[in-house]
């Protein structure tokens, strides 16, 4: 299989002043093309930062991080934002849409990026698929939480990504709207045939998976592959 | 593959559409932002164009202010060589002899104090001469009468016909005078134009020693003349005779000059008022981004480069720019409208507003350059943001943003250098006020800093509940003591430093009326004249409350070099009018209020058989370039007098009194041959009439001023002045005041949330209120009091270096400016609060979360 995402070493810290901080030691690992993927471990474990950095949002302090066959520590802001636009798509915590764009426009943003000339088209599609067809021109705090990370879903998978990565999709929703939250994520996921790195919490979400990474302080302790 | 050389690239389009989304669903915290571009834009619009419409309405108008080209005039009687001067250009085409006099209307037993101006020849030739009747204005001089001005009339209840009498001389009055090139319409309100033919000058029997006589001789140049040669050639020729050349486009220039210090303040307070604009732009851009900054991260996440999400918000920026300078100009338009209206009589010419190109654009421009170079500081927050933040919070620490942000602010202070020289047209104040501003910037920085340091050194713990969350709130991260203090400390510092701007400016221009009470002034009153006028005035039961003497002569040397050798010594810088001016000399043995000795010791009676130490003004030591111990040799009718100068004094010559640039010692002139100016107090308009008509009827050459008449239009001038000077400044305190509610509603989402949170554990709707309400008004407070604080220094610097006046300090900024802006704070603070106490804790939340 082709790895999709290739992780040799990496080592990240943050500085603050004359203070220096070890969020992420020596961690490798490998991910495979439409595979599901789990990053799970204790708080202050260092899985967000670590999705920061295979998503390209941010550059290791040393090793190898490849993202879609490209050495991504070697690319620019503005390069890693083309890559994040054609390839990567996004699921936050905390949903993270614009709260200025209506939830068509928030889809629509990673399309238009790409210079899609149906960008309104397709993204209209994509709201009828999560079932929000009626909430088009409501803005993020006409919605509710179950709805808003349904746009959010819809916005990952708009431009088609590559890979999806995904930052405690459920953690701000509760059990029964984030279960349909994450059947949502996996049938898109099956549909596009998207490779899903999640970051979560939660052991069910993770055993749905294919592979599951383990970190604590900072380290990978565990690396399971379930199928 | 991607290619990743390349960035992504969406079009222009697209970007546009972004800036619209985006800023349709936040034109609310938009609106108070373009409402201080509009205000700072217009006060500038208005009165640049007003100034400009002024200036080239005096350049247009510029022969009709004077009648003619050019003329030559004279306040000596003219000798043969000027008429030989005058004969070399081919003759005048007209002359005049004008003099302030009394006249007397017998038919309504009245009298006068009026500008009798003898005319020969077709004077006016640009311009008009207008009379009602208008055939007056035509046949006046043939058919020997007087054209009497409109307003005097109307007062008197004059009619044509009616008789006149000026001197010995009487004419019948052929017509009312409504306008007449020379005679401005302030002038006019102190001595109103009687128009005489020139002939009948030397029937009034007023041309005497002792007269103040203009003579001018009015030309009409051929299309090609060179007026700047003509000057070249004539100046020093006419110096010699002790006459000057008069073209109309420097009568223009001199009447614009007349309104420079008028023009200063006004040109101070748009400087003001745009800096208070740029100041709210700055403050309300900084919150506004701060609160984009996560959309932005979001942005980037979802591939959007960094120059996309800058160009986004800049787009925003750019259109509000260009919408407030559109709104601001086209309001500053209509205001100027007002101006010709407020100042009716001011102004030496009609003012025909006419839209000025150079302020639209300007204006246009200003909107767009200042919106974007106030906003870029913020703005480039935008680009160094990490897309990280998405997904978690991170102080935002890079050095590019440090570097960028210096460029940013160097590129600021050269714009406020640049727009303050275009306006002030003085490099060295242009500097000043640059320097002023970034030393009130800095103190106010860093008592902010300070205050915080202080706060968290020396924090209260044993305090109550309520005052430490207030202090709290004061240092810890998200706080808004940087921007609020510098904000209102600026706002107040600007605002007051107008406040005593304009209290320097109106007080320059009051009337000294409180002296001695004396409200009628009695001119030229000859030394033979003298006994029988105090005892006119005494048998009136009337007060004679002073009697000044006054002695004329001339120089007749200087350092023992005399007049003649001085004129004939081309390296000479002493100034000619020194040389051949006819001085009217008093003497006394004290200083009245509008006199100051800088230099030398005034001595107030001369000892005998030594030389008279005298005390001149300093305008004159500079023109005839003499200084302490100097000795100079007057003139007195005959007689040579030896002084040496023992002081000199610096004279207020705006202040209603009677000043002399040369004072003797008593003791010395009693015996000359001198004429007197008495004042007196008359307790209404009755008995001011009767004096009058009595003093007139027995000594005709005697001019009188009634000060009540005179005060009570000097009076409604200044009310026009100071009105227009209140409403330009209330115009930068508007402005003032807008800027500081929209850096408090931009602020508002600070505090919100936690109030909710503080809500949800539990706090009384009364207990976040006070929280709130302690903060600002601890903000408010400090701000306030460091603004008017330096605006004291700055006052003073301005008074000195600026208007050249006395500083008067006012307890009103802390009684008015200090109490009023804190209340203002606190209550746009607290109403920013009402929201998390009116809602529910989650209504608020989500709101805040959209």
């Amino acid at each position: 299989m082709v790895k999709i995402l290739n992780v040799k070493n990496l080592e990240k810290t943050y500085f603050s002043g004359s203070k220096s901080l070890n969020i992420l030691k020596d961690i490798s690992f490998s991910v495979e093309a439409q595979e599901t993927f789990a990053i799970v471990g204790p708080s202050g474990s260092g899985k967000t930062t670590l999705l920061g950095l295979c998503a390209g949002l941010d550059r290791p302090n040393s090793g190898v991080l490849e993202l879609c066959g490209t050495d991504i520590s070697k690319l620019s802001e503005d390069q890693r934002a083309k890559l994040r636009n054609e390839k990567v798509g996004f699921i936050f915590q905390d949903f993270q849409l614009l709260p200025t764009l209506t939830a068509l426009e928030n889809v629509a943003v990673p399309l238009e990026l790409q210079g899609d000339k149906k960008a309104i088209v397709n993204a209209t599609s994509l709201l009828e698929k999560v079932g929000l067809g009626n909430r088009l021109d409501h803005y993020p705090s006409q919605l509710s939480g179950g709805e808003q990370q349904r746009v959010a879903l819809a916005r990952a998978f708009s431009n088609k990504p590559d890979i999806l990565f995904a930052d405690e999709p459920t953690g701000n929703l509760d059990t029964e709207t984030g279960d349909k939250v994450i059947n949502l994520l996996f049938d898109l996921n099956k549909e596009i045939g998207t490779t899903l790195v999640i970051v979560t919490h939660n052991i069910e979400l993770a055993q749905k998976t294919n592979h599951i990474l383990k970190l604590k302080g900072g380290s990978v302790v565990e690396n399971i592959k379930l199928t | 593959m991607v290619d990743i050389t390349k960035t992504s690239k969406t079009s222009l389009g697209w970007l546009f559409k972004m800036a619209w989304r985006d800023g349709k669903a936040s034109w609310k915290k938009l609106t108070l932002f373009m409402a201080s571009i509009v205000l700072g834009i217009a006060a500038v619009v208005s009165i640049q164009s007003f100034s400009y419409n002024l200036k080239n309405n005096i350049a247009l108008q510029s022969k009709a202010i004077m009648g003619s080209d050019f003329k030559i005039d004279t306040d000596k009687t003219p000798n043969e060589n000027l008429l030989h001067i005058i004969d070399s250009l081919g003759g005048a085409n007209a002359q005049e002899i004008s003099f302030s006099s009394m006249a007397i209307f017998p038919n309504k037993a009245s009298s006068k104090f009026v500008q009798v101006r003898g005319i020969k020849g077709d004077f006016p030739f640009y311009g008009t001469l207008e009379t009602e009747p208008k055939s007056s204005a035509y046949n006046y001089q043939k058919k020997e009468t007087a054209l009497v001005d409109a307003t005097v009339m109307l007062q008197l209840g004059l009619n044509v016909g009616d008789t006149i009498k000026i001197g010995k001389t009487k004419l019948n009055i052929g017509g009312a005078l409504k306008s007449i090139p020379g005679s401005s319409s302030l002038f006019s309100a102190i001595a109103p134009p009687v128009v005489i033919p020139y002939s009948y000058i030397e029937k009034s029997g007023l041309v005497q020693i002792g007269s103040r006589l203009d003579y001018e001789f009015y030309f009409v140049a051929k299309p090609e003349t060179d007026f700047e040669y003509l000057d070249n050639i004539l100046d020093d020729k006419l110096d010699t005779v002790d006459a000057d050349l008069d073209i109309h486009t420097s009568t223009s220039r001199r009447l614009g000059r007349r309104y420079n210090n008028f023009a200063k303040f006004i040109n101070l307070v748009a400087f003001i008022a745009l800096l208070l604009g740029c100041i709210g732009i700055a403050s309300a851009v900084h919150i506004y981004i701060k609160e984009k900054l996560r959309s932005v991260a979001i942005l980037k996440c979802i591939g959007a480069s960094k120059k996309q999400t800058f160009l986004i918000y800049l787009i925003q920026i750019v259109f509000i720019g260009l919408l407030g300078g559109v709104l601001g100009t086209s309001l500053g338009i209509i205001l100027q409208q007002l101006f010709p209206i407020i100042l009716e009589g001011l102004l030496p010419v009609d003012v025909e507003i006419t839209l000025a190109p150079q302020a639209i654009i300007m204006g246009l421009l200003l909107g767009l350059f200042m919106s974007v170079l106030f906003a870029l500081y913020p703005l480039i927050g935008t680009i160094y943001i990490s897309p990280l933040q998405a997904l978690r919070i991170q102080e935002n620490n890079n050095s590019n943003t440090k570097i960028g942000g210096l460029l940013i602010l160097s590129a600021i202070f050269i714009f406020i250098f640049i727009f303050a020289y275009w306006l002030l047209k003085d490099l060295k104040y242009a500097l000043g006020f640059l320097i002023g501003l970034i030393v009130t910037f800095s103190i106010l920085g860093g008592i902010a800093n300070g205050l915080m340091k202080l706060i968290k050194k020396f924090f209260p713990h044993s305090w109550g509940f309520i005052a430490r969350t207030s202090l709290l709130n004061l240092f810890r991260p998200q706080n808004q003591t940087l921007i609020l203090i510098v904000t209102i400390g600026v706002g107040t510092f600007l605002i007051s430093t107008l406040y005593f701007s304009k209290n320097i400016l109106l007080s320059q221009a009051s009337i000294e009326s409180k002296t001695d009470n004396a409200n009628m002034i009695l001119l030229d009153i000859q030394n033979n004249q003298n006994e029988a006028v105090t005892n006119t005035i005494l048998k009136n039961n009337h007060p004679v409350i002073s009697s000044i003497p006054i002695v004329t002569m001339s120089i007749h040397s200087i350092s023992g070099r005399t007049v003649n050798e001085i004129r004939q010594d081309s390296t000479s810088t002493i100034r000619g009018w020194v040389l051949s001016h006819e001085f009217r000399v008093s003497y006394r043995d004290s200083l009245t209020s509008s006199e100051t000795v800088s230099s030398g010791v005034f001595t107030p009676n001369a000892k005998p058989n030594s030389i008279i130490p005298i005390s001149i003004s300093d305008n004159f030591a500079e023109n005839a370039k003499v200084t302490i111990g100097d000795k100079i040799t007057f003139n007195v009718q005959g007689v040579l007098m030896n002084t040496e100068i023992g002081s000199i004094r610096t004279v207020d010559w705006s202040q209603m009194q009677v000043n002399f640039n040369v004072l003797f010692p008593k003791g010395v002139l009693e015996k000359a041959p001198q004429f007197k100016v008495l004042s007196t107090y008359v307790p209404n308009e009755k008995a001011s009439a009767y004096l009058q008509q009595e003093l007139v009827t027995m000594f005709p050459n005697i001019s009188i001023l009634d000060l009540r008449q005179l005060l009570s239009v000097i009076e409604k001038l200044l009310n026009k002045i100071g009105w227009i000077i209140n409403f330009m400044a209330f115009f930068s305190i508007l402005t003032g005041i807008v800027v500081l509610i929209g850096t408090l509603r931009n602020s508002k989402h600070q505090r919100v949330r936690e109030s909710v949170i503080l809500r949800t554990l539990g706090a009384k709707k009364n207990q976040i209120l006070k929280i709130v309400a302690l903060e600002y008004t601890f903000l408010a407070i400090i701000g306030s009091l460091t603004g008017i604080l330096l605006s004291l220094i700055s006052s003073q610097l301005l008074a000195l270096l600026v208007f050249k006046a006395p500083f008067l300090p006012s307890i009103v900024p802390f009684v008015i400016l200090l109490p009023g802006i804190t209340l203002l704070v606190l209550i746009i603070g607290v109403s920013n609060s009402r929201s998390v106490i009116t809602k529910t804790p989650l209504e608020v939340l989500r709101k805040e979360k959209g």
